[in-house]
């Protein structure tokens, strides 16, 4: 077969003796059936990273993107500049947030393999990432999540009914039935609406910390992605638009190590960290041990008075792990060694604020055995109210009509016209 | 009142916005300082400041995505994509999140972006500065598409699409930007100048979004087209002798049905033209809408003139251009069925 283009070593190459080149497919370190491995990660201890100031220029705190922000030590003790030092009442409320996340995480994952909905995706091990932002914001900073921080809105006490109701699809969701479960919207709660479409929401948070900018708002932006998603064009055009316009946003990376079944080494972690990404848009970047709640409300908070103070943007890593599978739709004993979420050297966000507490004297195993028991039965009967406004598949949702309403501020006269084809074929087949 | 051509209109339908209303903010590449490639946003910087106009790194789906989030916040941006060959790149913000926010959160967010680019061809703009894309619009459910033919019509629906709480893609023929062009490229070229339609009020006024205008009465045949090709329509049905009648639709989404379907049912015969290639183009649509609504009054099958199943092509300009002759064609085929 003759070769138009010459073939690999043909003529060109003769008597060059170059090795030949190879295309590198990078594999994680563990697969199913083989025992977990982290020691390739550099875990420094807590309270080693020094805490710059809040208005330092990114490039003299290049090593933040680099080194793991950690506060609370192996003993459950609270180190370094990092310590917020946050009164007993937050701490607490930290630790009922992320219970509560994990409660409702597991009720509704019981939905789902209930046949109750289509769908769920729980947080499991994350909550400390969505709960520590959310209560080192203003709750009139708007967030734009990605579908894994269901923790803000519970520790925007937004109303557990109302998340089941969007998850049932039920006559109680205000999203009408349209939107697949999780994919919530809460404008009350400073919580923009998720989209499927994974990291479209990075730039529209920089757009939404421009406009604040430009009208002398007061109120920051911030939003989240996954490491998997990092790759993703608009995580590019997010952070060089949030340099160039000096956006106050705070750009959330959670490395949970996995996208569904792809390890972090197809978002580029086998070269580099993920806030080592800021340091090549100018942007200040942190590194933070995403299971310590002190850290990620530190830091958070660093970055929002970063951005108050009209220094510029900030993006976060979160490191964390993915303790369940990506989604209800997923078995990750499929791709990943079964021993990881144990092996997880950076722990259990909750475990670790709780034994703070007990370390602090302001908590106890019996309390927090009772609060477990006592949010476990606010979320059975949360969802005993939601079930009331019908499960998916039950027939109690919004009137099918309502399916052509929202499309735009006023039907047009072609959804119009189908609107009452499809209730007037629902008529003619006596339905 | 002053007659302007289209670049001044558009420029002119800026300013009053940027004026009237404080949450308007236009930005773009090269469109701050410098004030656009084609002079649009001439000046609009020096006269209301670097907040309100200015420039965008070249990243169209950054551009348009944060005009999304800015709208989320409250304010009525107008984001330039410089060229309509160059807007693919923020496909997936235009698709899947400005046209979708206010359906997903059912009310609790919109879009209220209004994106301007220059499109079409019969400028030697080869195959990345000459594109129709409005048929892939069209098929967004979600998004406005509107596409002016003249300095009024301009003005008055870039302010409505402006004023318009849901995503609109207005796409300017850049082909119009100084004057008419009816196809005929062999002849001198034509300014606005003393055209009735390049007379626009200084004032605050609008064109009204889905709403077609007869451009000119006719008995025998209805001929639809928007942008350029109604200045080539014009002289198509001129240099065919058929007395048709010609509606330019200048929305494309909403479309104005009850138009076309008034003037098809009294001429029973119906010819669409326009520049985007014919397969799944939007004239596609418009004879599936023509033909349910229409079919006991048609005469004749309904014709499409457009552009040919290609790229558009460089050096064949002109034979890739649906110029008067092929609109005259396709009328006398009508008439003889």
């Amino acid at each position: 077969m003759s070769d138009p283009h010459g073939s690999a070593g043909g003529e060109g190459q003769a008597g060059r003796n170059l090795p030949p080149l190879r295309l590198h497919v990078p594999e994680p370190p563990a697969r199913p059936g083989e025992a977990a491995d982290f020691t390739h990660f550099d875990i420094p201890a807590a309270g080693a990273q020094p805490r710059p100031d809040e208005t330092a220029q990114p490039g003299e705190m290049r090593d933040m993107a680099y080194g793991l922000v950690r506060v609370l030590d192996e003993e459950g003790r609270a180190a370094g500049p990092w310590d917020p030092r946050l009164p007993a009442e937050t701490l607490l409320r930290m630790l009922r947030y992320m219970a509560l996340t994990r409660a409702f995480d597991a009720r509704m994952f019981r939905a789902q393999r209930q046949g109750k909905t289509s769908f769920y995706m729980k947080s499991t091990g994350e909550e400390a990432v969505s709960i520590g932002a959310a209560l080192a914001l203003s709750r009139d900073d708007m967030c734009f999540p990605s579908y894994r921080q269901q923790g803000i809105l519970i520790t925007r006490d937004w109303s557990i009914v109302d998340m089941m109701n969007q998850i049932y699809s039920n006559k109680g969701d205000r999203m009408k039935g349209r939107q697949l479960p999780i994919m919530y919207s809460a404008r009350e709660a400073g919580f923009f609406s998720i989209s499927g479409n994974l990291t479209t929401q990075y730039p529209q948070a920089v757009g939404w910390a421009m406009a604040s900018a430009a009208k002398g708002d007061t109120r920051i932006a911030a939003t989240w992605c996954g490491e998997g998603s990092t790759a993703e064009g608009d995580f590019h055009s997010a952070c060089t638009f949030a340099s160039v316009y000096r956006a106050p946003v705070i750009m959330n990376v959670v490395n949970n190590q996995w996208a569904i079944s792809s390890f972090s080494g197809f978002a580029g972690a086998e070269a580099t960290t993920f806030a080592a990404r800021a340091v090549g848009y100018g942007i200040a970047g942190l590194r933070v041990d995403g299971n310590d709640v002190l850290a990620v409300y530190a830091a958070t908070r660093w970055a929002a008075d970063r951005a108050r103070a009209n220094a510029g943007p900030t993006l976060i890593e979160h490191f964390t792990y993915r303790v369940e599978g990506h989604s209800t739709s997923d078995d990750p004993s499929a791709y990943r060694s079964a021993e990881e979420s144990s092996q997880w050297p950076l722990g259990d966000p909750i475990a670790r604020l709780k034994q703070h507490c007990i370390a602090i004297g302001i908590w106890d195993e019996e309390r927090h055995a009772a609060m477990d028991k006592e949010l476990a039965e606010m979320v059975r009967d949360a969802a005993r109210e939601a079930e009331k406004n019908g499960i998916l598949g039950h027939g109690l949702h919004h009137p099918m009509e309502s399916m052509f309403e929202d499309v735009f501020e006023e039907m047009p006269w072609h959804l119009k016209e189908q609107q009452q084809q499809m209730l007037d074929e629902w008529k003619a087949a006596g339905l | 009142m002053p007659a302007m051509n289209m670049i001044q209109a558009l420029n002119h339908a800026l300013d009053v916005m940027l004026a009237r209303d404080p949450d308007v903010l236009i930005f773009g590449e090269d469109t701050g300082y410098f004030g656009g490639v084609f002079r649009v946003t001439d000046g609009l910087q020096a006269k209301h400041g670097l907040k309100r106009c200015f420039d965008a790194p070249i990243s169209e789906g950054g551009i348009i995505a944060t005009a999304i989030g800015m709208g989320a916040y409250g304010l009525r941006p107008v984001a330039e994509i410089q060229f309509a060959d160059y807007i693919l790149p923020a496909f997936d913000q235009l698709v899947s999140e400005a046209a979708r926010l206010r359906y997903r959160s059912a009310g609790e967010f919109w879009a209220p972006i209004t994106v301007r680019s220059p499109y079409g061809g019969g400028i030697f703009g080869g195959q990345t500065h000459s594109q129709s894309p409005e048929a892939i619009f069209a098929h967004i459910t979600g998004l406005k598409t509107v596409i002016p033919s003249n300095p009024y019509d301009a003005k008055g629906l870039l302010i409505a699409a402006i004023e318009d709480d849901d995503p609109v893609v207005f796409l300017e023929p850049k082909r119009l930007y100084n004057g008419p062009f009816d196809g005929r490229h062999d002849q001198a070229l034509k300014t606005w100048a003393g055209d009735p339609r390049a007379e626009v009020p200084e004032e605050h006024y609008t064109v009204p979004l889905g709403k077609a205008a007869i451009e000119r009465e006719g008995a025998d045949a209805t001929v639809l087209a928007y942008g350029t090709m109604v200045h080539v329509a014009a002289a198509g049905i001129a240099e065919s002798g058929v007395d048709a009648e010609l509606i330019d639709l200048r929305s494309i989404v909403p479309l104005d049905i009850e138009t076309i379907v008034a003037s098809v049912r009294k001429t029973g015969r119906c010819v669409i033209l326009h520049e985007a290639s014919r397969f799944g183009g939007f004239g596609g649509e418009l004879a599936a809408l023509v033909q349910e609504r229409c079919f006991y009054h048609l005469k004749s099958p309904i014709e499409r003139v457009a552009g040919w199943d290609t790229p558009y092509p460089h050096a064949f300009e002109w034979d890739y251009f649906p110029g008067p002759a092929r609109l005259a064609k396709a009328l006398a085929r009508c008439m003889e069925r």
